[in-house]
């Protein structure tokens, strides 16, 4: 902790970076899931192909994708875009299945509702589908945005991860105290994120969070419904 | 680079001995195995107790959650400094990954196993024990695996930056590589771990197919 009296100034600058590297990916991820998700939710194949694909994706080792996109790309080994695009990629593959099993979980009744009401297709993925899918879709959001601010700091060993630096150099000094200092920070800024993220989304669905009398009636008639 | 990465593959002298691809595999394997079997050992009872008794799960997310959070990388090299080189540190770093994916699993499973089920197991007169035993684990099982999927999948990924602090593994292909420009053998290390990692994720999901429930209902 003194660590970071004693050095607000770095530590603020590798936090901006930090929480740069891991932003962008979030949600350029979430932009790439959402389009893959509301164009091919409904084709079986395309959506099968894009699963695997995603899984196999996040089976690559986030070190072993740091120091392979370079030469994919044609970047510079130390070029913080490989980070960025590396865990866009992870956060696009984590995001898309959550985004199917989110659209799928919209009843259908809702659906053919807006249809019946006159929604084109393109209105009713935009204005039903996605609104209704918020829920889960925030629940993935946040896992993915507490693993990206963890794996950003794996970066460093390879000279770019934001508060990771603190790792490298504090293990190559012996001062544990910077390392502490580290780990601090990024439980701090994944802890800040997805609470961010719960709040949006908290927000931007008022429905699904009634007051409890409400609710327990709602879902009193819903499993009642079921059967 | 993809080239000098092949010819360096291409290299039977490479493949064996102290230090050979064989040898970093074994070690690579000998680490990951280990810390997901110390997570289970952890992770298991407690994932069964709060699935079974619906107790302790506000706690059990909240953990989840800050072990999710927590940097592989800073954990080791600071255990390294408080404790010196050595297996343990690295282990606990892996062990601390491996725990949440295994307790969300073994929760989830235990606790969504059909509760008409679990009263007519009760109604009988099944005991806790042979409850938990004879009902809910056997219905559990495709969602513990399905956890232990991804904890030994993680642990794959994590257990490379093992060789920043003076571990073997596949990870020694990629530090080696960087210190010495070697871009090649960098590629060397990064393919192999992919490889391992993609063969052994593959691997267990034909296992946890072959234990879903519709796959069984079939074979029956």
């Amino acid at each position: 902790m003194n660590w970071i009296l004693n050095n607000t100034e770095q530590t603020w600058e590798l936090t901006r970076e930090h929480l740069y590297l891991s932003i962008i990916p979030i949600i350029a991820g979430l932009v790439a899931a959402l389009v893959l998700g509301l164009v091919f939710g409904n084709r079986r194949r395309a959506r099968s192909i894009i699963t695997t694909l995603a899984s196999a994706v996040f089976t690559i080792p986030s070190l072993a994708l740091f120091v392979v996109l370079p030469s994919i790309l044609g970047t510079q080994i130390l070029d913080p875009l490989n980070v960025v695009i590396a865990l866009s990629l992870y956060s696009a593959s984590l995001l898309v299945r959550t985004v199917f099993d989110a659209l799928d979980a919209v009843p259908a009744q809702v659906l053919n509702a807006a249809e019946a009401v006159g929604y084109s297709p393109i209105r009713r993925r935009l204005l039903i589908d996605l609104p209704l899918s918020l829920g889960p879709l925030a629940a993935g959001l946040r896992v993915a945005a507490v693993t990206n601010v963890s794996l950003v700091s794996v970066g460093a060993v390879i000279g770019i991860g934001g508060l990771g630096q603190l790792f490298t150099s504090g293990y190559q000094r012996s001062y544990p105290d910077q390392i502490l200092a580290g780990i601090i920070m990024i439980l701090i800024l994944a802890l800040l994120l997805d609470r961010l993220i719960a709040g949006i989304a908290r927000l931007l669905t008022p429905w699904l969070h009634l007051s409890t009398k409400e609710t327990a009636t709602a879902s009193a008639s819903g499993s009642e419904a079921k059967k | 680079m993809i080239g000098e990465m092949l010819s360096y593959l291409g290299t039977s002298s490479h493949w064996v001995g102290e230090g050979g691809i064989a040898a970093r595999l074994g070690e690579h394997l000998w680490y990951s195995i280990l810390a997901v079997l110390l997570a289970l050992v952890v992770a298991f009872p407690v994932g069964l107790f709060i699935g079974h008794t619906g107790r302790g799960k506000i706690v059990l997310v909240s953990l989840s959650n800050t072990l999710r959070a927590l940097p592989s990388l800073g954990i080791m090299t600071l255990l390294v400094l408080l404790m010196g080189l050595g297996l343990f540190p690295p282990l606990v770093a892996l062990i601390l990954i491996a725990i949440p994916p295994i307790l969300a699993g073994v929760y989830s499973g235990v606790a969504n196993a059909d509760a008409l089920v679990v009263d007519s197991a009760r109604a009988l007169g099944m005991k806790d024990s042979r409850i938990i035993l004879q009902v809910e684990l056997p219905l559990a099982l495709p969602l513990m695996l399905g956890g232990l999927r991804s904890a030994l999948l993680q642990v794959i990924a994590t257990a490379t930056i093992a060789a920043y602090v003076n571990l073997g593994g596949l990870g020694r292909y990629i530090f080696d590589g960087l210190a010495l420009y070697d871009y090649g053998q960098v590629m060397v290390g990064a393919a192999l771990v992919t490889a391992l990692a993609l063969v052994v994720d593959g691997l267990l999901a034909l296992l946890v197919a072959r234990f879903s429930p519709a796959r069984r209902l079939t074979a029956a």
